[in-house]
């Protein structure tokens, strides 16, 4: 019937030449950092100690407080900082690798020199600092777990903030009512799915644009929420008034000196974070519904040839995001606050979802990013508590700077799933 | 497993794209579909995998009226197919994308990854099952895709229009594995409508056009017998043209190297020159370098270093804008995407590349009279079929498409025409007005770069032919040359005596 | 927002198929032809999408104004009485006769319903006659009685203004969710100009605005820089620079010698000077001031813009196809900062309205008063197109002017408008919804099943392309 003989050759695998192409981005931002710190730590040093207290009551043990000469310590880190620059300029310039050990010690001696800065001749609790850090973090991070579900799944999710603040009106009514704080939670979670709901039924059904979906949904429960807060919570009080959850510290861990109060001395919703986070991480890279998940937020025809039903898949995954952010509102009026304002997320959800983009969409990421954030915040409010060099709202800015510098591809590498933001038309 | 369908019909608005079509497959033999582009060919495997769901007829394995709800169900019904974009995800490892949509059945990963060895043993394809599919070249890819079909133990497979992307050589490959398929029993349908290729592989052909079956024929026929069945009347596969008269218009390239987005070099130390009133045939496989050399020419590559001269001009560097301006007339390789605004109105497309100054705006201002005038004339000159001007450009056929490119781009005073797969997609009676267009250029003394991955087209317009292979030129020969040479050209093999061949 | 790209084997593309030179079932025997004179016919009408969902698909913004002019007012009607319906179920729920009567509702359910009547009547009639006609005081004179007409007009300004600003950008294929930190720049640069210079009257408002179409066309530019130059997503960009200009402006407004008023400890500005606040057309009792006209003519102007100049041109091909742009010789990097340039020039004009038309007295961070977020919504629901964008400014202002009235003489709180508004954009966004609520028959009528094919077909091509 034919000539061809069966020859299947090994596959050779192509490859074309490559030129040598060098990455400046990242020396550059070193750089410009290394001449921040050398203005503000050596030009304009400040005289003084700065006394960092790194003890709390209940410790193990105290630790003795640091005393750091600011000036010395100032040219120090300069000194560090100009020396990793330069080896980030060599690797570069080599075309070398570098592990991700460098921007970690690169942030670290920045923040401590900055603290050192701006403390010197006052004190700074460490320990307080970590407390806040992660109480203003459990927010961003319950959003930006919403946030990393719904793009994953290939849903651009900016009604995080609606999410959170439905959530958090929820709960605070429900819980009221009932006099049962898990009846809230529960209640606030079952609010944020519905408005993942809509956003999943204008998105997936409708085809919808969503990052229209996502503006009006948090525009809609932002006047919902003050239209019912003005007209019901502030006559009867007695629906804005929750118990609030209890701190439920754990024997021992909590006395681990420094992390110790910041990290189990905490309500449930914070214990329930610690649990969620890695499940999510684990359930997104090691199981069939990460697997599923990913795919369609990657290439949904593809997952749809081989018998995957993306629009279903799509619309719990989205509803299963606004249940993890609903936590996240819970907890501004179940655990910090212990009533509703008007508005009370406060672009806290916006905060959330430059975590998520400046996490690269990974769980564990987008967790860092959202302490980062955390930590940038509780810094502000530490500082403007001894009198800071710095004004606060430049303290506020720097989430928002850093993740437009992430976009941009000055730091680190985003990369959405392919599929997020598009609508499957099928069906 | 036989397969048959009987009496399918689909249709999309006022259009049948199947008009009852039977088929019948039987295990142990390879079934060749053969049809024009938009015969229905694709159409069809689509409802037999389950995508489509057909108006009329059935679908029946061995006998049993099949009912598919999705692809899903044909899946595990039997029916594998390997797609002509695949289907897999660039993130996900050769292994995750076996896995997806299996996962118990396949047990996990790591029975995911068993599985890819154990195909892969089969077939010597030596693909590990943890690369990721974005580093994978393309052939290598399409043999993932064959193992993702087989892995669910495929008894009948479709290949639609497998051999696009792949060289000469690794056709051949592919077609010893579709071989040796056959030969363990499998029932497989090959879609293509290359004559070549169905000639040397097939049991039984069927051909289809124009959504129907006009009938079958045997493996033995002659390639113009199998093109005049395809396209319902004896086919002219030669271009009419007179040998070329050269002029002192030229286009020297030299030393052109250019970097994709990753460092690698897509063109590689590329050299030639076109005079007027010849066209040069850029040859080669698909993704050898050719769109990126043809966008460098134009201005759109960032990464280009070496020389482009147009009568002595350099024109790299240059912005998009300052080349069109130079008199360079250019026919991109996806009219859709990078020729023309669908939502534009034919009149606003034709003045798409002439959007500042004289004649069509005028203090910043687009002046409607002369645009329309513009319009009406080139409506008529170049046969645009169309209610008026005003039609929007993407509800336009392909073919008139590709007319509107064309009018825009020679209806300017030009130095230098690049026409990049000016046929692509086209039916035959517009392709042969587009290639009489490409000569009428030529003739005026014009020089003319085609680029095409269609041997036939390169055969037929060219005066001299480059071939392209991995970036580089592996060759400028002339048009004469046998095809065979061409083909071993396009796998990279160098010919014994060619010009050029610099890279 | 590509021409829908389609497969060359796609069968919805019918002139592809040559139907001259032969009947299709000429069979084996095909009939010879030897010129082929007509190669192919015209496309069908049918080619062209009729379906709502394929037309969203292609472009969401020219199709919505489409659905709203183009004979489907209906659409827009009924979105925004839905939208009404909605807003009034919560008023009623809210009520506290309401509350108190639905106690005893299956006892006597004319309580409650009367209740509800006159809660849902009492706000929307105030609702009405804040942002229309005053009739109550229809015997003060024509004067009082149209005045609340004039209110709407008023608010109606900077929503119009920044309504073009997200429509523009929309019509080049960008979102511009940053109308907050457009107008706060704008804001702060007109109110700089305003309080602390001393110019002849119509030149100083003038200046003061012109400086502050400047600064938010500015902060827009960079939104458009990064996303031209380095990719990154308008959407991100805009959102984190509203939170950017807001820190910073907060800043400068507590920061003695930058914008707070001196002797004051709020961060609050000084007050503008007479000479920098736009002076009212009709004079007492009408509050309607020149900006109202800024606004119509910057209408005026982003319609010759979009439509007619060879900047819109470029503008638009670059909105529907950038990669057509780019081969045709347009700068789609130049371009797209331009939209951004320009959109928050128009932001900026709202923001200087705000300054020198609605808060003379010294301002807040809060001066944009959502504004920036309002504009979305009024481009939306008209349709991206800058008279589209007019009338949606005036209704959307009318429902602010009758808002305050509504919050005033029947408590309603305000925010319903918010909740309203949304809605209305949701609806108008979903017609398919809007169609099932009222039972209306779905355009083309089209069995689920050839709708589901002919969307996967288009999923189909659209991911080859990819």
């Amino acid at each position: 019937m034919t000539t061809q003989q069966p020859t299947a050759a090994p596959a050779e695998t192509i490859e074309l030449e490559r030129a040598v192409v060098r990455h400046w981005k990242a020396p550059i931002s070193y750089a410009v950092l290394t001449v921040v710190a050398l203005v503000l730590m050596v030009l304009l040093a400040r005289d003084g100690d700065a006394r960092l207290r790194l003890a709390s009551g209940s410790d193990f043990f105290q630790i003795p407080d640091a005393l750091l000469p600011a000036r010395a310590t100032g040219v120090v880190i300069v000194v560090l900082l100009a020396l990793l620059t330069a080896y980030a300029a060599w690797a570069a310039a080599t075309v070398r690798r570098v592990g991700v050990w460098l921007p970690i010690a690169f942030g670290v001696l920045f923040v401590l020199g900055f603290l050192t800065w701006a403390g010197a001749g006052a004190m700074i609790p460490i320990a307080g600092l970590l407390f806040a850090t992660v109480g203003l973090s459990v927010p961003l991070i319950f959003g930006a777990m919403g946030g990393v579900i719904s793009e994953r799944a290939g849903v651009v999710n900016i009604a995080i903030e609606a999410q959170l603040l439905g959530g958090a009106f929820t709960g605070a009514v429900v819980g009221s009512a009932t006099g049962s704080t898990i009846v809230g939670l529960l209640a606030a979670m079952v609010a944020a799915v519905l408005v993942s709901m809509v956003l999943a039924v204008f998105a997936i059904r409708y085809f919808v644009e969503q990052v229209i979906v996502g503006v009006v949904l948090n525009v809609l429960i932002a006047g919902l929420t003050n239209f019912l807060y003005s007209s019901l919570l502030t006559d009867n009080p007695a629906l804005n008034s929750p118990e609030r959850l209890p701190k439920l510290p754990i024997p021992v861990l909590e006395s681990i000196p420094l992390l110790g109060p910041a990290l189990f001395k905490q309500s449930i919703i914070v214990y329930a974070m610690y649990i969620i986070v890695p499940l999510i991480a684990w359930g997104l890279f090691k199981t069939t519904w990460g697997l599923r998940l990913r795919a369609i937020g990657e290439h949904p025809l593809a997952a749809d040839t081989v018998g995957i039903r993306v629009t279903r898949l799509r619309f719990w995954n989205v509803s299963l995001a606004g249940a993890v952010a609903g936590l996240g509102g819970a907890y501004f009026t179940l655990d910090s606050n212990g009533a509703f304002t008007r508005e009370m997320t406060a672009g806290l959800g916006y905060i959330a979802l430059a975590a998520v983009i400046f996490g690269q969409w990974h769980p564990i990421k987008a967790t860092a990013a959202a302490l980062l954030f955390g930590f940038a915040s509780a810094l502000q409010q530490t500082l403007g508590a001894i009198g800071s060099p710095v004004p606060s709202e430049f303290m506020l800015m720097l989430p928002y700077v850093v993740t437009i510098l992430a976009v941009a591809g000055f730091i680190g590498q985003s990369r959405a799933p392919a599929a997020s933001g598009k609508p499957y038309i099928k069906q | 497993m036989t397969l048959e369908l009987q009496g399918i019909t689909k249709r999309f608005g006022a259009l049948t794209a199947n008009d009852h079509i039977d088929l019948e497959v039987r295990a142990g033999e390879i079934h060749c579909l053969l049809g024009e582009n938009g015969a229905g060919k694709s159409t069809l495997m689509n409802v037999l995998y389950g995508l489509y769901q057909a108006d009329e007829g059935q679908i029946l394995l061995d006998g049993e009226v099949q009912r598919f709800a999705g692809p899903g169900d044909a899946m595990r019904a039997g029916i594998g197919m390997v797609h002509q974009h695949f289907m897999l995800i660039p993130v996900f490892t050769v292994a995750e994308n076996v896995l997806l949509g299996h996962e118990r059945a396949l047990g996990g990963l790591a029975g995911a990854k068993q599985k890819v060895r154990e195909i892969s043993d089969r077939f010597g394809f030596h693909i590990d099952p943890d690369a990721r599919i974005e580093d994978l070249p393309v052939g290598v890819q399409q043999r993932v895709e064959i193992i993702k079909a087989l892995s669910q133990d495929a008894k009948v497979l479709v290949f639609d229009e497998p051999t696009a992307v792949l060289t000469p050589q690794e056709t051949d490959e592919l077609m010893a594995i579709m071989q040796q398929l056959r030969d363990e029993g499998t029932a497989i349908v090959f879609i293509t409508h290359k004559l070549r290729e169905v000639r040397a592989i097939a049991d039984r052909i069927t051909v289809i056009r124009l959504g129907k079956v006009v009938g079958e024929a045997s493996p033995d026929s002659s390639t113009t017998e199998l093109a005049s069945m395809m396209v319902g009347r004896p086919v002219e596969l030669t271009v009419q043209k007179q040998p070329p008269v050269l002029t002192d218009n030229q286009l020297e390239v030299s030393g052109l190297t250019v970097l994709d987005a990753i460092g690698q070099k897509v063109v590689n130390d590329v050299s030639f020159s076109v005079r007027g009133g010849e066209v040069l045939c850029i040859a080669g496989v698909q993704g050898n370098g050719q769109t990126e050399l043809t966008e460098a020419i134009l201005g759109l590559q960032p990464k280009a270093t070496g020389s482009i001269r147009l009568n002595g001009r350099e024109l790299l560097g240059k912005s998009v804008r300052d080349v069109l301006d130079a008199g360079v007339g250019f026919v991109p390789e996806d009219r859709k995407v990078d020729g023309l605004v669908g939502e534009y109105s034919i009149a606003e497309n034709l003045m798409l590349d002439r959007y500042r100054g004289a004649p069509f705006v005028s203090a910043g201002t687009v002046d409607r009279g002369a645009r329309d005038e513009f319009a009406a004339e080139k409506l008529g000159a170049f046969d645009i079929r169309a209610q008026d001007i005003h039609t929007r450009v993407g509800t336009l056929s392909g073919g008139n498409q590709q007319k509107v490119v064309l009018a825009r781009e020679l209806g300017r005073p030009l130095a230098l025409f690049v026409a990049s797969q000016p046929t692509r997609g086209l039916d035959v009676g517009s392709i042969e007005f587009v290639h009489s267009q490409i000569i009428a250029t030529r003739d005026a003394g014009i020089p003319v770069i085609v680029v095409s991955t269609e041997l036939d087209e390169v055969v037929g317009l060219a005066d001299r032919i480059a071939v392209m292979y991995r970036g580089g030129i592996v060759g400028i020969v002339p048009a004469a040359t046998s095809r065979d040479s061409l083909g071993l050209m396009m796998a990279g093999e160098r010919p014994a005596a060619a010009e050029g061949a610099a890279a | 927002m590509n021409d829908q790209p389609r497969d060359t084997d796609d069968p919805i593309e019918p002139t592809e198929q040559q139907r001259v030179g032969g009947s299709p079932d000429a069979g084996q025997q095909p009939a010879v032809v030897h010129a082929p004179e007509t190669t192919e016919v015209a496309a069908p009408a049918t080619t062209v999408a009729t379906d709502d969902r394929t037309v969203e698909q292609e472009d969401p913004w020219g199709s919505a104004f489409r659905r709203i002019m183009g004979g489907n007012l209906v659409m827009a009607v009924l979105a925004i009485l839905t939208s009404l319906v909605v807003g009034g179920i919560l008023i009623a729920a809210t009520d506290e006769r309401v509350q108190a009567t639905s106690g005893y509702f299956f006892a006597r359910p004319s309580d409650m319903l009367s209740a509800a009547w006159e809660a849902v009547a009492g706000a929307y009639s105030a609702l009405f006659q804040g942002s229309i006609l005053n009739l109550a005081r229809a015997d003060a004179g024509f004067a009082q009685l149209i005045k609340p007409l004039t209110d709407t007009l008023n608010f109606a300004t900077p929503l119009i203004a920044a309504g073009l600003g997200v429509a523009i950008a929309f019509r080049v294929g960008l979102f511009n969710i940053g109308g907050r930190g457009q107008m706060l720049w704008a804001a702060a640069a007109a109110g700089w100009v305003g309080f602390s210079f001393q110019l002849p009257p119509v030149l100083h408002v003038l200046v003061a605005i012109a400086v502050g179409i400047v600064a938010g066309a500015i902060w827009g530019g960079i939104a458009g820089l990064l996303k031209a130059y380095t990719g990154a997503h308008e959407v991100i960009v805009t959102i984190m620079l509203n939170f950017v200009a807001l820190w910073f402006i907060t800043w400068m407004l507590r920061t003695p010698g930058l914008l707070q008023n001196p002797g004051s400890n709020n961060p609050i500005s000084p007050a503008m000077v007479e000479t920098a606040v736009l002076p009212p057309i009709f004079g007492p009792p009408f509050s309607l001031h020149w900006g109202f006209v800024l606004s119509v003519a910057a209408v005026a102007f982003c319609s010759w813009l979009i439509n007619r100049s060879s900047l819109g041109f470029q503008f638009r091909a670059v909105g529907y196809n950038p990669s057509a742009a780019l081969n045709a010789g347009m700068d789609v990097k130049r371009i797209t900062m331009l939209a951004m340039v320009f959109a928050g020039g128009f932001m900026g004009l709202a923001g200087a309205q705000q300054v020198t038309g609605t808060v003379t007295t010294g301002f807040t961070s809060g001066i944009d008063a959502g504004i920036g977020f309002d504009a979305i919504t009024v481009a939306l629901l008209g349709g991206s197109t800058p008279w589209g964008t007019f009338f949606a400014g005036l209704l959307f202002g009318a429902f602010k002017a009758g808002g305050f009235r509504m919050q005033a003489a029947e408590g309603v709180p305000i925010d319903i408008i918010l909740v309203v508004q949304s809605f209305i954009v949701l609806f108008i966004a979903a017609p398919p919804l809007v169609r099932a609520m009222f039972g209306l028959p779905q355009p083309g009528t089209k069995s689920r099943r050839r709708r589901r094919d002919e969307a996967a077909l288009r999923a189909m091509t659209k991911g080859e392309q990819a």
